[in-house]
């Protein structure tokens, strides 16, 4: 295979693992301040206690991966993004330590900042990964240099704008049902209330964005023409989502997260098919796009990237399944927790 | 000097690196005593030690957090502020991320959740072995990134190639990448400073605990512990210095006549001790001096001769006083804690630390100087790159991002002054509670289960491997 387009599916899967598992993390942000007293927010603080640290390395890796793989798109992405990728930082800066820092007083004015903290820096971050999404479908002034020629107002388009309210929705979904596998009694039949109205404006921003983008972005279908078999991708999406409302409805919460896990995973899958072999396109001329050709490394650190993956990418799994056992089941408060 | 984007994007990595390396040398410090902690409890079975690694894991928790918030900052800066630079170097250098996140920040990360919230759910030897696997994720964590200085430092295994007219530096040989000239030594010399701030860090708050009379028992042990590991990293510091410094002259000797303020190339050159570099004379003025004593140290013989900075063109040469200043300062602190741990050390074998009262206060301030003379050396090691940001390869003037206007730089600075202002403040008050209010009398009230069951084994005379013998 390809070392480039292998690479180019490695940083999907990385993407995915990390909207997947932070995804949920970032769920239970978003619906933080929904809690209703101190003991229900600690159960939310607590339920991600153990797990976010390790969720966002995915997303650190990512990065990293990206700069090793494809520099040319990395130096370009975050130059051209600058100030929303700073906007990023300090969100996930408030949001470590918010969950760091709120149960450390007693006071109630300090737990309410931190708990408006960790709100505002969720939301903030679940936003500005959707209208990265959305500006990278649509394309963004990129030269002949493969320098930036936007500004930053200019990535606020009204598209932009939808997906990232479309991830708004689609992460408060996630962590709502990830919450339900966490508590008990009334508080889980309040989030699975919850979860049918997320569900409820994650369709309908999903049906919007999904007309507009089939009217808008034309490019993103012609690899569905080339591989027809990336329509099983499609399918498996619309599965994982009708599966969410069918869950709920038979109170299976796991199935429901799981569902709401593949259906995250496969719509980014979805992404990188409408891309490909692009990277970054260019809104002025399509000849200027980052592609997997002229953005990548030599074929010989690909190479050694590949090996790296190959050693460490079973230790990561394996740490992960290790965590995730040993924290499973209801959160419990008690003298370690946040 | 304007505030163009390479000024400014020079100064907010120097703001966002100098607030993050406050943190990865005390996870790495802490780590390694928490490993010594647990593990002593498991050999004795004496739970004092059990209650002090509880004790020290929450305050490690807390550290670990704001490592980990400003840390990505760090990675995210490369391509935000540096694009031209990461378009040259991102076939080596991204590489050498990439293996961090793989190799280090899962196994780190993942097992710091059950070293923190695990102490109920797993057995004792499965916790020790989460401490264990934290500590070594943070050194692999500091594997790959002194590799990446490293190179950046002394480039190796490496070719130029031409994209298009843009050149590119791509690896040739990744072990010669790996095991670049200065990448061994650096990686000794930056463990052991990390292991000396982590034992001034818990040799100052137990030394505080034992002057205010509180937890004395377990406080006691946990400075005995502390002062030794400090001790031993501080005689070993300059050692390795020495060692570091020979690979400075071989491979970038206008950073050695800087750090030396060398301005001449002299045979019998002298050490600098203290002094002020004046590049308009070119000498450094109110000096004291050891005549030979540098020559000796590079080239073990006395009038061996060092290469100055006359041997460069002058845009070729890193700004003298800092680096000076900064090398200078470093080798000061570094000298004073290498006296006071070992003065402690020696104190606390004939078993008279605990009642000096003057040498505990010292040792509750120590970790200030301790905490200073890591950022100062990292400090003096990159201003004595400069002007280069890949030494001989490329300028940092050239490195910066193209697309990013000065204005946004300046507002992200001054954000991120204003955030780290902060979370700084409530760092520091946050430790200082958990501090005061030291292993929490809770603590040993929940304690049960397999506690009871290891005090069993408990050797019943108590006996600490850390307190004086009584017999003696």
């Amino acid at each position: 295979m390809d070392l480039r387009a292998l690479w180019f599916m490695l940083l999907g899967v990385l993407l995915a693992g990390y909207a997947v598992l932070d995804g949920f993390d970032l769920g239970v942000g978003i619906l933080h301040l929904g809690a209703r007293d101190d003991r229900e927010r600690r159960i939310f603080l607590n339920s991600i206690g153990p797990l976010w640290d390790g969720n966002e390395v995915w997303l650190v890796t990512f990065g990293g991966a990206l700069f090793a793989a494809f520099p040319e798109a990395y130096a370009t992405a975050f130059s051209a993004f600058y100030l929303a990728f700073m906007l990023l930082l300090f969100a996930l800066i408030f949001r470590a330590v918010s969950l760091e820092f709120r149960g450390k007083r007693d006071s109630a004015a300090w737990r309410g900042f931190w708990d408006a903290s960790f709100f505002g820096a969720s939301l903030a971050a679940a936003l500005l990964f959707g209208v990265a999404v959305g500006d990278s479908m649509l394309g963004i002034p990129i030269g002949a240099d493969h320098e930036f020629a936007g500004t930053f107002f200019g990535l606020l388009r009204p598209y932009a704008l939808l997906v990232g309210a479309l991830n708004v929705s689609l992460l408060a979904l996630h962590g709502s049902l990830y919450l339900q596998l966490k508590t008990e009694g009334e508080l889980q039949e309040r989030l699975r209330r919850w979860s049918w109205q997320a569900f409820g404006v994650f369709l309908t921003l999903y049906l919007a964005t999904t007309l507009v983008t089939l009217a808008r972005v034309p490019r993103a279908l012609v690899n569905f023409e080339r591989m027809p078999w990336l329509w099983a991708v499609v399918a498996a999406s619309v599965l994982a989502l009708a599966n969410i409302p069918r869950s709920l409805h038979l109170r299976r919460p796991g199935w429901a997260f799981l569902s709401s896990a593949a259906a995250i995973a496969s719509l980014v899958a979805l992404f990188g098919a409408a891309l490909y072999p692009n990277l970054i396109v260019s809104s002025l001329d399509p000849a200027w796009s980052l592609t997997v050709a002229n953005a990548a490394s030599s074929q010989k650190t690909l190479g050694i990237m590949a090996l790296i993956a190959a050693l460490g990418l079973p230790f990561v799994l394996s740490y992960t399944a290790v965590i995730y056992w040993v924290f499973r089941g209801k959160v419990e408060l008690g003298k370690l927790s946040y | 000097m304007g505030l163009d984007v390479v000024t400014l994007s020079r100064l907010q990595f120097a703001l966002t690196i100098t607030f993050h390396y406050l943190f990865p040398p005390l996870a790495i410090g802490l780590g390694a005593l928490l490993v010594f902690m647990e593990g002593a409890f498991h050999v004795t079975g004496d739970q004092d030690w059990e209650r002090l690694a509880r004790f020290w894991t929450k305050i490690f928790a807390v550290n670990f957090a704001l490592g980990v918030a400003s840390g990505i900052v760090m990675e995210f800066q490369f391509g935000t502020n540096w694009s031209s630079y990461a378009r040259f170097v991102g076939d080596v250098f991204g590489s050498a991320l990439a293996a961090e996140g793989i190799f280090a920040f899962f196994l780190e990360s993942g097992f710091l959740a059950v070293l923190v919230f695990g102490w109920d759910r797993v057995s004792p030897r499965m916790h020790l072995l989460a401490t264990v696997l934290v500590s070594l994720g943070s050194v692999f964590s500091a594997v790959w990134i002194v590799i990446a200085n490293s190179w950046q430092q002394t480039p190796a295994g490496y070719a130029l190639v031409s994209h298009g007219g843009v050149l590119r530096a791509e690896i040739t040989d990744f072990w010669a990448v790996v095991f670049n000239p200065s990448s061994v030594q650096r990686l000794v010399h930056t463990l052991l400073g990390a292991y000396l701030v982590g034992g001034a860090f818990v040799a100052s708050v137990s030394a505080y605990h034992v002057l205010k009379g509180r937890h004395a028992g377990l406080m006691r042990k946990s400075l005995g512990l502390s002062v030794l590991f400090a001790a031993a990293a501080a005689l070993a510091l300059p050692l390795s210095g020495d060692l570091q410094a020979r690979v400075v002259a071989r491979t970038q000797p206008a950073k050695l006549a800087a750090f030396e303020g060398l301005y001449r190339t002299t045979a019998r050159a002298p050490l600098s001790l203290a002094g002020l570099p004046d590049d308009a004379r070119q000498e450094v003025r109110f000096g004291v001096a050891v005549p030979g004593l540098l020559s000796l140290l590079v080239h073990h013989r006395w009038n061996a001769s060092v290469t100055g900075l006359d041997a460069f063109k002058a845009e070729d040469r890193p700004p003298v006083l800092p680096c000076y200043l900064l090398y200078h300062a470093m080798i000061g602190a570094g000298m004073a804690l290498a006296a006071l741990f070992v003065l402690a050390a020696w104190r606390l074998r004939r078993g008279r630390l605990h009642e000096d009262r003057l040498l505990l206060w010292s040792l509750v301030w120590a970790v200030g100087p301790a905490l200073a003379a890591g950022e100062l050396g990292w400090c003096a090691a990159e201003v004595g790159r400069q002007p280069w940001i890949v030494y001989g390869l490329l300028r940092t003037s050239q490195a910066a991002s193209r697309a990013v206007p000065p204005a946004h730089i300046l507002a992200s600075m001054a954000l991120f002054a204003a955030v780290y202002a902060l979370l700084g403040a409530v760092w520091v008050s946050v430790l200082d509670e958990k501090i005061r209010r030291g292993p929490d009398a809770e603590d040993e009230a929940k304690a049960g289960g397999w506690m009871d069951a290891a005090a069993e084994r408990a050797d019943p005379a108590g006996r600490s491997f850390t307190e004086p013998r009584q017999e003696a």
